[in-house]
């Protein structure tokens, strides 16, 4: 295959960036999406040309580390992650345009790499459960209705990659925020600190400086692990319910 | 700030109400659409006249239109307050944009919908609120009773052809924004159940489409007696 990549390139984050055209030959339909930006690397180190920089870690759609928004999509034209994608899903001599993730909350560190901590703020601001103290306990101590257990795993199944916020036209972090906070509120270990954990991480979302959500349903329809809007609205109960019936004045 | 500005400062206080005007600017539109359909009545506008002035004096449905009146200004402000947060939550665009693959342009274009419906209101309220409130209105007497014959300024006005085209395309903006507004709605005040929120979707598409439909009809008929 051949192809026209119409990359972003920008140097740090105070750069103003733009976008830089190359060709690239002898692309395989086998390749993953991310193994072709590594031919291209390859051409750019041997040009004596600095490389583009890109996120990756696992290549097994796992971790949630890669990113792109590829032709106009997070991930490209498929519902999965940039490493799951492949060549195969684009035709040959097609032009491909690759930006970052855009959003306040996600700034440029370096050309297609973007810094999402503001997930792991938000994480941190309650997206976990508290033991303080004791042994391990037994497993199935507690029990849990197998659907419920189905619903909250489903929801832990965010990888956090963050193409809810990219696919968003409101750079919104809601489907991300609600799936965490859905998978710790629907297993009794995480009610204990539902309503703290709710005000804690829909203000630091705020304060990370995400958008609104305007339920065009668009970050679920990216989403590659499929999150629900269920999530969402789940959020919105629990959000509601603490900020009412909470001791915080 | 105590909880209560906190909270409706947040992004999910500020889309409740959104949601709450929204649901009560529908419930509005239901008895809008509803009262308004006496003029269909061939009685040369009596019946609606009657209605006009019940709905004007009577104590009840005074409160009704303040909360109307708060519920509008409520939604645009709360609509420009998110609006600008959303933007500034993006500085910089993509250059490349799919995002009919994802989404329905009504769920997108809401902003740009309810400014046209905005401006429609305003033409709409200064033609006959406004007239009927503090307008010289004609007045007609049935049973001994004095009303001020509105009827005669609506069906005045639905003799342009300007008007009625105004408002039919008016009327349709108003069905997209409700296509996405009605189920979306449910949706931020967390009222998501697999039971009910098909529902729900397929009351917001019904009501989407009918009631601008009556809405239209109105216009529409007027103009087409007036000829004849």
């Amino acid at each position: 295959m051949k192809l026209t990549l119409k990359i972003w390139r920008q140097k740090n984050a105070s750069d103003k960036g733009g976008f830089v055209t190359y060709p690239v030959d002898g692309i395989s339909t086998d390749m993953s999406f991310l193994e072709m930006l590594d031919v291209l690397n390859e051409q750019l180190t041997e040009k004596g040309e600095d490389p583009v920089h890109f996120d990756h870690d696992c290549r097994e759609g796992i971790c949630g580390m890669c990113s792109l928004y590829i032709n106009g999509n997070p991930h490209g034209p498929l519902q999965t992650t940039t490493c799951q994608l492949h060549m195969r899903s684009f035709s040959d001599g097609q032009t491909i345009t690759i930006e970052p993730w855009r959003a306040k909350a996600f700034p440029v560190v370096k050309d297609l790499v973007v810094n999402r901590s503001a997930f792991d703020r938000i994480i941190q601001a309650g997206g976990y459960v508290s033991v303080n103290t004791g042994g391990v306990p037994d497993a199935n101590e507690i029990p849990i209705p197998k659907r419920i257990a189905d619903e909250a795993f489903d929801a832990a199944t965010c990888i956090g990659c963050g193409a809810c916020v990219a696919a968003c036209k409101n750079a919104s972090a809601m489907l991300f925020t609600s799936a965490k906070i859905s998978q710790l509120a629907l297993l009794p270990q995480g009610r204990v600190e539902r309503k703290e954990r709710a005000e804690k991480m829909v203000a630091q979302m705020d304060a990370e400086g995400f958008g609104a959500c305007t339920n065009t349903g668009a970050c679920a329809a990216e989403c590659p692990k499929g999150i629900s809007l269920t999530n969402i609205a789940r959020m919105n109960r629990e959000y509601f319910a603490a900020v009412v019936s909470s001791e915080n004045v | 700030m105590s909880w209560v500005t906190k909270t409706l400062s947040s992004t999910l206080g500020r889309k409740l109400i959104m949601a709450l005007t929204g649901l009560f600017l529908i419930l509005f539109l239901t008895g809008h659409v509803s009262g308004n359909l006496l003029l269909f009545k061939n009685d040369g506008g009596q019946a609606f006249n009657i209605y006009a002035k019940f709905m004007t004096t009577n104590p009840a449905v005074k409160l009704l239109s303040y909360l109307t009146y708060i519920s509008v200004i409520g939604h645009v402000i709360y609509s420009i307050l998110l609006s600008q947060l959303n933007k500034t939550a993006r500085p910089v665009g993509y250059a490349e944009t799919k995002s009919s693959k994802n989404s329905s342009s009504a769920s997108r274009n809401m902003g740009v919908l309810g400014t046209i419906i905005l401006v429609f209101l305003i033409i709409h309220m200064q033609s006959f609120w406004y007239q009927m409130h503090w307008g010289d209105l004609p007045i007609v007497s049935y049973d001994g009773e004095e009303y001020k014959d509105l009827f005669s300024i609506v069906s005045f006005a639905f003799q342009s052809e300007l008007m009625v085209i105004g408002y039919v395309i008016a009327m349709g903006f108003l069905g997209f924004h409700l296509s996405h507004g009605f189920a979306s709605a449910f949706q931020t005040l967390g009222l998501n159940h697999k039971k009910y929120s098909p529902a729900i979707e397929g009351l917001g598409k019904i009501y989407s489409i009918l009631v601008p439909i009556l809405f239209a009809s109105m216009p529409v008929y007027i103009y087409f007696t007036s000829l004849s």
